[in-house]
């Protein structure tokens, strides 16, 4: 296992090796400053606004797979053995434009054009994907890109009509798949890599027990798996934070396991490859997974990553608490279990030693007596952190409350259970007078705060009337719709 | 010539935006992507930490010795002017040297080697100051006995007192209405690259080259013929680049002279976000007089405003929202008073309607409140208060301008029946009395918008023709492209009056050394303004070689036409650049600048008096919404616009104007919320804090037309009319809509005064609110 100092990935057409890559040296940055590729643009440097947007392939157990990322918070020296796309390599047969281009500009979808490029890159890899997308497929594919002047009906309707315009399948990348997945494969690294100054280091692991071993050495380093959260720290913060210890190529941490009463995932799955599971295996997460941030961000931030770095409006942790998960935390040491709910000890305070790194999340099944739902309050319905989120969990026999984990988010200094509503509910008979309750004994479990996402007054009121919602949701007498998603 | 082809792209054609080409495949070239000549240095700049505080000291040693500082400069480097104040007022320093106004404001600005190096830095330096109280928001900067930052406008007209004492109702409240950020994709940038003697060039993102020209001079203290401001295009603008690049500019150029180097400047989203100013929040307090049709008697308005720390152009905004107080409706007794508020925040500027949505939020609320009272739809109250057509004697505004073009009549008619309002209106009712969870609403709002800068001086505009030998042509002028097309517009319009092909014009980037003195690109004026000095410069030329082309072949002038890529002389027919090559050999003076200013209007602000608008331009929405009653979460769920651009230049461009403008206006009234905490920090800095609307939060529905019909009756360029910034107004029928969801929970007995923005929180709080209120009843 040769230790190496340089990074290497395919730009467009061109194989480069970058040696000494720093670890907090963007791929934005990267492109703009160094390549001078100035087709992406800088919008928020922050995930935000989409306008950085550019196609990261990568090999996943072989197989090649492109997805969008942000390149403004996307630290380059995590991208060994990758394929970054940016807009200058899209183009049409014969030196036309690309089929996405032709319909954004038959269509007016650009105004000003600072936000274009991103936006076509989100459509090129919806269209890749899926050449015949509806409405709401284009939505999703365009919540983490802002447009500013179009009001985006336009570039809906180009998006709806590029399949039209030519077929993925003459796509270059498709064309040239083969050939690209098998560079890509001979740039892997069969060793760990450090790259950079003392001040400013990157370390890749080359598999799990590496990365407990460079933990071992490096205990205080930070670990970033998506950076959709890090990425800020650098960008927005300029908090040092070397040595980095990159682990969004290691398979190990993929692993998604689904058994009859368990699913396992591994710490290191994106909220995009965790998806399908999430539909099959709890489908009441389906619609609220979609408003995790933006594809974008879904597509680079993991669900361990969510956990690890002990948010307290973190989407995924109230409704796996719900669900009762646990945590695998793995050291040099060995590995551990905890309940999820325990992990969070305080606001900036984890149950995570020096050397451990959360590896896996195993969340039981519902039962068949378990009512279970997720809410997430925001100002704007997409891409936006909760105000409030909540995953109730609600267990009920022969009519009669047996069970209840209910699990908020945006209501104390860490994601934290409902310890009083619980206990009006457990015992009670399935009705409105015990969902109210509950919804009043809130306030005896928190004294949530007043910022710019909401007030204390509007976090407790609505609280408890998602507490109300779910009654509504799930009672056989209530009739008419109880929430927008329902009409 | 029957048989010829039309020319590509003439007015009335929905081409593409001239750069949409470029733009898709990465390629159009902002101020960022300029390619940096060897040497060029980055300057960042230093902010307080407080909102407001007597400035003792600076000490920048830390900042001068971090790694890569070059330099650090200070309102003490300011060669000329330490002021960049729009108006003139000399109350905007760039560098602050005893007092500081507000949490974010610049202090000083690092230069350093790259950019990250002059971040890093600015951030080290330690201000010594006393910190003092601070006030926030205009109600209690009033309280605490801040002063005005320009002089309060007053419109009045009628007799107030008695019309309130003639009414039969009366009814009295207070609006608080919530600024914006502008959140263009590309945020305030300015390069400037040092020249001999005192010359600087300074390639920027500005709505007003000009003036970003003249602050730059007058900063370093050199004639403004030294300076030269070059804008090829902008990533949006919106009015926030009207006048905040000015600070921008000054610094790049103050660096880029004092090392002899390129200095570029660039903030990044937070500064941006916190030292720019934004969209005027107000405060309200009106009092409405009405008889029991609804039909308003008299009208007393107190509109203050959060200005700022200073007056940038608060002034004119805070003008605009009282001219657009009576939206488009008659008010036969009225007085309204602005107060321009100094308050310890940014200062506000210009944004997209410039004060005038402001105006007209409020007027519908005070429709709202009439129709409440009397139990009646708002449409109703809406027709039975709009003007009259100039012909009787309800068509006079408060400030004593006839309305003479009015079409918001036959534009909520047509609204309202291809919207199917009434149908709908009363299948929402019926729903809403089930007593669901989800409530809808519905409304129909109109907008009557008025054209032409109120600083009438500015209603002026220059353009550059040149006709090069080989029958290609060049177009400059003195708008600036922010992806409203102008330049497209402009160019359709050159291309018509020379019967020439569009793509035979080549448009430049703006510059102050090609048309001098020009306004910004703003107040909607942008092809009224330049479409028509284009027109003029091209229509000199054309008259050379009219004169050219009868002499050379002996005909009558009248024989000379130009028809499509030709010119008929005669019975003869040359091709366009054969004629022009003709013309350059018998010695044709090929270049022309032309002119325009805008007629009949006038403005006597003391008097409050006067014809401050050449036109108006109207439209309408018709917004249906549902809400939820337990959270208030609501989504748009159909939307229909009936919008008059008069005879559209380019109906592709004109609608996607019409359509972003909407769900700007949207945005603003609906999730965009500014917030400031305690110790007078802006919280809500970034697009990860503050919400613009994205593509899911679009109508579900939405149809928007171009009122084909109209036509503008004054002559304006092709008759069309301004669409910028009236469209944007169309975005309170979502509000209206939410308002009238919300007033279900009371049986709509209660108005409820839904503040803005609306978010979420406000709806389910006004729910809360109104059913108690129902319920005490």
């Amino acid at each position: 296992m040769a230790q190496q100092n340089h990074i290497r990935f395919l730009l467009n057409d061109t194989e480069i090796t970058v040696e000494g890559a720093k670890a907090t040296l963007t791929l934005l940055d990267y492109l703009r400053l160094e390549r001078r590729l100035t087709g992406t643009k800088e919008g928020c440097a922050e995930g935000d606004c989409g306008a950085c947007t550019v196609l990261v392939g990568r090999l996943a157990n072989g197989v090649l797979r492109y997805e969008t990322v942000n390149a403004c918070i996307r630290f380059l020296a995590s991208l060994n053995g990758c394929h970054i796309v940016t807009i200058e390599h899209l183009r049409g047969e014969g030196g036309a434009l690309h089929p996405v281009q032709q319909a954004m500009v038959d269509f007016h979808g650009s105004q000003c054009g600072f936000c274009t490029p991103g936006i076509v890159m989100s459509l090129y890899a919806l269209w890749m994907e899926n050449s015949d997308p509806s409405v709401g497929q284009v939505e999703t594919a365009l919540q983490g890109n802002l447009c500013r002047c179009t009001g985006y009906e336009p570039i809906i309707k180009a998006a709806l009509a590029v399949g039209a315009y030519g077929s993925p399948a003459r796509d270059a990348l498709s064309v040239e798949r083969e050939t690209i997945a098998a560079t890509l494969n001979g740039m892997q690294a069969t060793g760990r890599i450090v790259a950079g100054p003392q001040d400013d280091m990157a370390i890749l692991p080359v598999d799990a027990a590496d990365l407990a071993a460079v933990l071992g050495e490096y205990p205080e380093a930070t670990i970033v798996a998506g950076a959709t959260d890090v990425g800020l720290w650098v960008t927005k913060f300029l908090k040092p934070i070397s040595p980095v210890v990159f682990i969004n190529h290691l398979e190990e941490l993929k692993t998604i396991d689904l058994s009859a009463d368990m699913l396992s995932i591994g710490a290191g799955v994106t909220y995009s490859e965790a998806e399908n599971v999430i539909r099959e295996a709890l489908p009441h997460l389906s619609e609220y997974w979609d408003r995790i941030a933006g594809w974008q961000v879904r597509n680079m931030g993991t669900i361990g990553g969510n956990i690890a770095n002990g948010s307290p409006i973190g989407d995924t942790p109230p409704v796996l608490i719900s669900l009762g998960a646990r945590i695998t935390l793995q050291s040099m040491e060995g590995a551990r279990e905890v309940p999820l709910e325990a992990y969070f000890i305080d606001y900036g305070k984890q149950d995570r030693k020096a050397g451990e790194f959360v590896s896996a999340i195993h969340i039981p099944r519902p039962k068949a007596n378990q009512i279970d739902a997720a809410y997430k309050i925001s100002k704007r319905r997409d891409e936006d952190i909760s105000a409030v989120a909540v995953g109730i969990s609600v267990t009920v026999d022969a009519a009669q409350i047996t069970g209840a984990r209910i699990a908020y988010g945006g209501m104390a200094a860490t994601p934290k259970r409902a310890a009083k509503a619980e206990d009006a509910l457990v015992g009670a008979a399935w009705s409105a007078a015990a969902f109210d309750a509950a919804a009043r004994a809130l306030a005896e479990d928190f004294a949530p705060l007043s910022d710019w996402r909401a007030s204390a007054e509007y976090r407790l009121l609505v609280a408890g009337n998602l507490l109300r919602r779910f009654h509504l949701e799930h009672d056989a007498a209530h009739e008419g719709p109880a929430r927008l998603a329902a009409v | 010539m029957k048989d010829r082809q039309d020319i590509r792209g003439a007015t009335r054609h929905s081409i593409p935006h001239d750069s949409a080409a470029k733009q898709v495949m990465g390629r159009a070239e902002y101020t960022d992507d300029i390619a940096e000549p060897a040497g060029t240095l980055h300057a960042y700049l230093g902010v307080s930490d407080v909102a407001h505080a007597r400035l003792r000291s600076i000490d920048l040693s830390a900042v001068r010795a971090a790694p890569g500082v070059v330099d650090v400069l200070t309102a003490a480097d300011i060669p000329g002017v330490n002021d960049v104040s729009p108006t003139g007022r000399h109350d905007e320093p760039v560098f602050p040297t005893d007092a500081i106004e507000y949490h974010g404001q610049p202090l000083f600005a690092v230069v350093a080697e790259t950019r990250d190096a002059a971040r890093r830095a600015a951030e080290l330096a330690k201000i010594d100051c006393e910190v003092l109280p601070h006030a926030t928001d205009p109600v209690s900067a009033r309280d605490a006995g801040m002063p005005l930052v320009t002089d309060p406008l007053k419109l009045e007209r009628g007799d107030v007192a008695s019309g309130f004492g003639k009414a039969a109702h009366r009814v009295t409240g207070r609006m608080v209405i919530g600024g914006q950020d502008h959140m263009y994709l590309e945020g305030q940038i300015a390069f400037a690259v040092p020249g001999e003697d005192d010359d600087v060039v300074v390639h920027c993102s500005t709505q007003h080259p000009s003036e970003a020209q003249h602050m730059v001079a007058h900063v370093l203290g050199v004639p403004s013929n030294a300076v030269v401001v070059n804008v090829r295009r902008m990533g949006g603008g919106f009015g926030g680049k009207e006048s905040q690049m000015n600070l921008f500019c000054a610094v790049a150029a103050m660096a880029a002279k004092k090392l002899g180097r390129p200095v570029k400047i660039r903030p990044d989203r937070d500064q941006d976000m916190t030292a720019t100013g934004k969209r005027h929040d107000f405060v309200v307090d009106y009092d409405v007089g009405f008889d029991d049709t609804g039909r308003i008697a008299a009208v007393e308005g107190e509109f203050a405003a959060r200005c700022g720390y200073s007056s940038d152009l608060s002034g004119p905004v805070t003008d605009r929202a009282l001219f657009h107080a009576d939206n488009a409706y008659f008010y036969p007794n009225v007085r309204l008073t602005s107060r321009p508020q100094k308050t310890n925040t940014v200062s506000n500027t210009a944004f997209r309607g410039f004060g005038g949505p402001q105006g007209v939020v409020a007027a519908e609320r005070m429709i709202e409140e009439i129709a409440f009272a009397l139990g009646k739809d708002p449409l109703e109250i809406r027709r039975a208060n709009f003007y009259g057509d100039g012909s009787d004697d309800r068509s006079l505004t408060p400030y004593h301008q006839t309305v003479e073009d009015n079409v918001i009549g036959r534009i909520v008619d047509e609204l309202e029946d291809s919207a199917d309002y009434q149908a709908r209106r009363k299948a929402i009712v019926e729903e809403n009395a089930k007593g669901g969870v989800l409530r809808r609403g519905i409304a129909l709002t109109p907008v009557k918008f008025g054209i032409s800068f109120t600083a009438t001086w500015y209603n002026q505009a220059g353009a550059l023709i040149h006709v090069y030998n080989d029958g290609s042509i060049h177009l400059n002028h003195g708008g600036t492209e922010m992806g409203q097309g102008l330049n497209t517009k402009v160019a359709q319009v050159v291309a018509e009056a020379f019967q020439v092909d569009f793509d035979r014009i080549k448009i430049t980037k703006t510059t102050t050394e090609k048309v001098p003195n020009t306004s910004a690109t703003a107040a909607s004026s942008g092809s009224d303004l330049n479409g028509m000095a284009a027109l003029d410069a091209a229509e000199q030329i054309k008259a050379r070689l009219v004169q050219f082309a009868a002499e050379s072949r002996g005909v009558g002038e009248d024989a000379v036409r130009f028809v499509p890529n030709h010119v008929q002389i005669g019975d003869e027919v040359v091709a366009f650049d054969a004629l022009v090559k003709e013309a350059y050999m018998a010695r044709v003076h090929l270049s022309a600048a032309g002119f325009y200013k805008t007629p009949k209007i006038h403005w006597d602000r003391a008097a409050g008096k006067g014809r401050p608008f050449y036109y108006y331009a109207y439209g309408a929405a018709c917004s249906e919404v549902v809400i939820d009653t337990l959270t208030g979460e609501y989504r748009v769920e159909r939307t229909d616009i009936l919008h008059d651009v008069g005879r559209s230049l380019n109906p592709a461009l004109d609608k996607g104007q019409v359509e972003g403008a909407f769900i700007q206006g949207m945005g603003w009234l609906t999730t965009e919320e500014l917030w400031w905490d305690d110790a007078g920090r802006l919280r809500t800095h970034a697009p990860s804090t503050y919400k613009i609307p994205l593509a899911s939060d679009r109508p579900r529905v939405f149809n928007v037309e171009l009122a084909d019909w109209s036509e503008n009756r004054e002559m304006t360029i092709k008759r069309s009319k301004a669409v910028g910034e009236p469209p944007f107004i169309l975005g309170i029928a979502v509000l209206e809509a939410l308002s009238m969801a919300v007033a279900s929970v009371a049986d709509y007995k209660v108005c409820p005064r839904l503040d803005t923005p609306a978010t979420p929180e406000r709806v389910l709080l006004a729910v809360e609110r109104l059913r108690t209120e129902g319920a005490r009843g």
